[in-house]
């Protein structure tokens, strides 16, 4: 049956690959990004904003319930990532990276969470990375922004889970998109080195972990954390 | 605007009631008791009725509102005491 699934960061990389594959397999896919829409199908909405940005989710959401009136599957895919030492970091790069990160996933998970408690049924998805799982040198505010995200992940998962609502997080290995595309690559391979599996990540890998988690079937599993490619935390 | 309010809020309790089927929501006013030591509403039934009065405040006054902000949970006087305190509150929250 088509569900409705709710992606942001939807404009480019694993968000717009996710929602592409979840329309050609026939769901309603909901996404939204700062920028306009990079893909357009019948069954594809898409909303411009900022994702830390309480009011316009507020506004994003009453829209949803009005033209959609549930929602069966959030995944929290937007993020940014900054490779920095902690003692050049600045203000305000730590600002951006957990307003987008921590406030944008929580603020998501928040108003998603009031719609799916009514149907007593859905399912969330984080995004978590490597870099927190290893304390990754040099990633030191993404990492702690990542950790957030799993803290709240394991957190929303008690709270909501007599609800029907089920809360996990992914933690894909690198993977070819603009989110890396800055990050030297002898960083990539000290990363690849932490893993039993040493290979970049593939979008198939990380798709094959949110069916898993938004699997009807799924509903005994929450609160959990899957880190691709043999990382152990 | 109280009285508006005030029945917005006894319609949400009495269709969340359908599910809850609690004697004293049976026919609320102003009032009965919500979140208090002998209210009507547990904190699971508060967060349901509260995410319902959200999306009917928002439609009645084509505005975005949020009931659980700080400002109500640090309030010595929690405005979710009963429906009277409730709608004083929203009232201000609509005032700006």
């Amino acid at each position: 049956m088509a569900k409705n699934i709710l992606i942001t960061g939807t404009r480019k990389g694993i968000g717009q690959a996710l929602a592409k594959a979840y329309l050609a397999e026939g769901h309603n896919v909901i996404g939204c990004s700062r920028k306009e829409a990079s893909l357009t199908h019948v069954n594809y909405t898409h909303f411009v904003l900022d994702i830390s940005d309480e009011k316009a989710v507020l506004q994003m959401f009453r829209q949803i319930k009005k033209f959609f009136n549930k929602l069966d599957v959030l995944i929290n895919n937007a993020g940014i990532a900054a490779m920095n030492h902690s003692l050049t970091t600045t203000c305000e790069s730590v600002n951006a990276l957990f307003s987008t990160n921590v406030l944008g996933t929580f603020l998501f998970s928040r108003e998603a969470a009031k719609m799916m408690m009514r149907q007593k049924n859905g399912r969330i998805v984080n995004y978590t990375s490597v870099a927190s799982a290893i304390s990754l040198e040099g990633e030191a505010v993404y990492a702690a922004s990542k950790s957030a995200v799993e803290s709240l992940t394991k957190t929303m998962a008690k709270e909501l889970g007599s609800l029907g609502i089920t809360v996990n997080a992914i933690g894909p290995t690198p993977v070819a998109t603009d989110l890396i595309k800055s990050v030297p690559k002898d960083k990539i391979q000290a990363l690849i080195d932490h893993q039993a599996i040493k290979r970049m990540g593939e979008f198939k890998d990380i798709k094959q972990v949110v069916d898993f988690f938004i699997d009807e079937k799924s509903n005994f599993i929450t609160g959990q954390i899957i880190y691709l490619g043999g990382i152990v935390k | 605007m109280k009285e508006k309010i005030e029945k917005i809020i006894i319609q949400t309790l009495q269709e969340l009631n359908d599910e809850l089927e609690r004697s004293e929501l049976e026919n609320p006013t102003s009032k009965t008791k919500l979140f208090s030591r002998d209210g009507a509403l547990d904190s699971l039934a508060l967060v349901t009725f509260l995410a319902d009065l959200e999306d009917r405040l928002s439609e009645e006054f084509d505005t975005e509102i949020t009931l659980a902000n700080a400002q109500a949970m640090s309030q010595r006087f929690s405005p979710f005491k009963n429906v009277e305190s409730l709608s004083l509150y929203i009232q201000g929250l609509l005032d700006g």
